[in-house]
């Protein structure tokens, strides 16, 4: 009942809103058939209304007060909607299930949602928009484009990139005469050290919410010598190896973690670290300016940032495309969309966005200009620099990814409680198989 | 002709609208989910709307999660009908028992936490709660009482969601036993005075016997209201720690708008549906039969 109580309305409205967009879309279609008057002639979509749907992120916030200038340029109008993460992939995935939808671009996360919407057939293929040589689409890394093509479809141009990175207090391991944590043992040993509970100082805290942990789980996994599943897509959640990646992200959790753990994603975890509450944390590379910027931050001056400590297997991150920029396969303006995604990843925006706004991109030539690695923190680009050959995944490359994140995480959040992690993480490891299989 | 049609019709016409109504809110979307639940559509699987037997409802019985999300529905109601069944009629004799000046301010004000929305109250809770920096740890701490985890503990997360409909939803109960309060006559009273009987004996005996009839109604409210909580659960937990907090209606949404299994999820309401309904009539059967 629920489903069509959500799914009713929409269609009712996009009835509505095909009724009024035919007649809207039409004049925009001779001017793009180069028949527009010579005046017009630089600026063929002049009057399109491009609807783009994406989160609020820190590039949303970089590439907000530029679209002026490709407002001007092009004459194109972008409006631009902006979600939380959750409710975005809703928005996008009610919106395409229904059908019908006006939305022209959006933000996705290639590794969460690139291979459903790819299966649902929601993608416009992007590889002759980015085809044209003056963009240069083999700038961007190899990897980072790698994630964004999902069965050979090109679902997204790489928009933010990020690894998982150790962030620490200068202070608090100088004061206790500890070098920064290089292997998880060290690290373990460092939390330990650092925890005093009384005056709430919390040796380690990194996310504890079922589902947001995973990804950062991931690096623990994989140091470890884990990994989601073998290739024979056997699961892998209970093996000796991620069994002590489990019982080691739970430990540092539950006996050097801040309370309420369990309902931390990145926001919360930050702002503990943020408010100088924490000593260590592992998360993304992308969030560091929540530590950093003197704004956000009470300790942005005591803050550093290194490579993920090794494990048994070494220092084995994730470094992922954490978003793609994507063309919706029902918009009505394909051409006007592509214009503004090749504006929007072009080198020069691409500049602006990484080298004032520090939204990392996955621009090679980006990277190589100073100004491009100007706005961030010298140990952080040595930290990121040191991730380049990191996994290319943070979480299992399934299709029902969310339900999958739910398994593991499941198994994780019962060894930070300290229950049993061995029987949960047999648990899991069963209902994985299953998905595993379901999927073949 | 247009009037003879709608004189000749009239019995048909006028009912329409709410005939339609009905059929398209209700009775329609009410088929498609039971149609749905019968289906594997998945957006995951790449499955589309194709029947394939009662197979949703056979993974349902092996499916942990579910039992477990039984569970913590039947959990969560239980303690909050209880906890607000009793401080709701108790308020309601306390505020009953005598005339005094501001007896009306005191039940419009009791009307102020029902008229919040439901989510904000939600976000103001989560605040409240939060472990280091919440207002409820710190009182505890400055009284010398044990700080909680609350929300963020796997045992603690259900009573503490308790705790926020009670705070929001006795007032009601509160205010449909003041109702019945002044309904009764007051001859059964006037007796039990010539009799001799004590407060507690009138309570017991004359009082809520009466009000038995005001106290289901309420009760039947709260029921089918506690047992689909949604929004504070959502937006305090979302299921966790875990899935400790993991209610029928959590799951089914997670079912069907993250993990975009729409046939397993139309079962899995197929089966709320049941419930609510198969506990709805058992109430208003024992009502019929009390009143008898």
């Amino acid at each position: 009942m629920k489903v069509l109580q959500k799914v009713l309305p929409f269609l009712l409205l996009v009835a509505l809103v095909a009724g009024c967009a035919a007649p809207v879309a039409a004049p925009s279609a001779p001017a793009g058939g180069g028949a527009a008057a010579p005046a017009e002639g630089a600026q063929p979509y002049a009057g399109t209304t491009l609807r783009l749907v994406g989160a609020n992120h820190p590039w949303q916030e970089a590439i907000t007060p530029l679209l002026a200038e490709f407002e001007a340029a092009t004459g194109i109008k972008v409006n631009f909607e902006a979600l939380g993460e959750d409710q975005l992939n809703q928005k996008l995935t009610t919106e395409f299930t229904a059908g019908g939808s006006d939305i022209d671009v959006f933000m996705q996360r290639p590794l969460q949602e690139a291979r459903v919407m790819q299966l649902n057939g929601w993608y416009e293929d992007l590889t002759n928009c980015v085809s044209d040589p003056n963009y240069d689409f083999a700038d961007f890394a190899d990897g980072a484009v790698g994630t964004t093509t999902v069965n050979g479809v090109l679902t997204g141009v790489p928009i933010v990139t990020e690894q998982e990175v150790l962030y620490y207090r200068k202070d608090l391991l100088e004061a206790a005469g500890l070098a920064v944590p290089t292997t998880l043992d060290e690290l373990k040993a460092a939390a330990a050290a650092l925890t005093d509970k009384d005056k709430e100082i919390y040796g380690f805290v990194a996310r504890g919410q079922r589902s947001p942990l995973v990804t950062q789980f991931s690096s623990f996994l994989y140091s470890m010598g884990g990994d989601w599943f073998d290739a024979d897509r056997k699961a892998t959640i209970n093996t000796p190896e991620a069994l002590a990646a489990i019982d080691l992200y739970g430990t540092l959790l539950r006996e050097y973690g801040p309370p309420g753990v369990l309902n931390m994603s990145w926001p919360q975890a930050v702002a503990i670290f943020a408010q100088g509450n924490a000593a260590l944390y592992t998360d993304a590379s992308s969030i560091y300016s929540n530590m950093l910027d003197p704004e956000k931050s009470a300790v942005a001056d005591k803050t550093g940032v290194a490579k993920f400590p090794a494990g048994p297997a070494g220092s084995i991150m994730y470094n992922v495309t954490s978003w793609g920029l994507a063309m919706h396969s029902g918009s009505k303006h394909k051409e006007a969309a592509c214009e503004f995604i090749k504006w929007a990843t072009s080198k020069e925006i691409v500049l602006k966005t990484q080298g004032e706004g520090a939204v990392p991109g996955a621009r090679e030539s980006v990277w190589a200009d100073p100004a491009g690695a100007a706005a961030f923190p010298a140990d952080w680009v040595e930290a990121v620099a040191a991730s380049a050959n990191g996994r290319g995944y943070d979480r299992p490359l399934v299709t029902a990814v969310t339900q999958a994140r739910d398994i593991i995480g499941g198994a994780v959040t019962v060894a930070i409680e300290g229950g049993d992690y061995v029987a949960a993480a047999n648990d899991a490891n069963a209902q994985f198989q299953a998905l595993l299989d379901s999927e073949q | 002709m247009i009037t003879r049609f709608i004189d000749r019709h009239q019995r048909w016409l006028f009912p329409a609208p709410a005939v339609i109504f009905i059929v398209v809110m209700m009775i329609f979307p009410l088929g498609f989910t039971l149609w749905n639940s019968f289906s594997g559509w998945s957006l995951t699987a790449g499955r589309p709307n194709t029947f394939i037997g009662p197979q949703n409802y056979f993974d349902l019985l092996r499916d942990a999660r579910f039992w477990n999300a039984v569970l913590n529905t039947f959990y969560f109601t239980a303690l909050a009908m209880a906890v607000e069944l009793a401080l709701g009629v108790a308020m309601a004799l306390l505020i009953d028992a005598r005339d005094y000046p501001g007896k009306r301010i005191v039940t419009s004000l009791l009307l102020l936490p029902m008229m919040a929305t439901p989510v904000a109250v939600a976000m103001v809770w989560l605040l409240m709660f939060e472990p280091t920096a919440g207002v409820i740890n710190f009182v505890f701490g400055q009284l010398g009482l044990p700080k909680q985890l609350w929300i963020a503990g796997s045992s603690s997360v259900i009573p503490s969601l308790v705790l926020v409909d009670v705070w929001e939803w006795t007032p009601l109960i509160t205010l449909i036993v003041l109702a019945g309060l002044a309904g009764l006559p007051s001859e059964p009273f006037e007796a039990a005075r010539v009799d001799g009987a004590s407060y507690g004996q009138t309570l017991w005996r004359v009082t809520l016997p009466m009000l038995l009839p005001t106290i289901s109604v309420a009760g039947l409210l709260r029921f089918i209201d506690c047992i689909k909580t949604f929004d504070i659960i959502y937006g305090m937990t979302g299921g966790g720690p875990g899935f400790s907090s993991e209610t029928l209606n959590i799951y089914t949404y997670n079912q069907a708008f993250y993990y975009f299994n729409f046939g397993y999820a139309s079962a899995l309401l197929v089966i709320f549906f049941t419930i609510v309904s198969g506990v709805s009539l058992l109430v208003a059967y024992s009502r019929r039969r009390l009143e008898v």
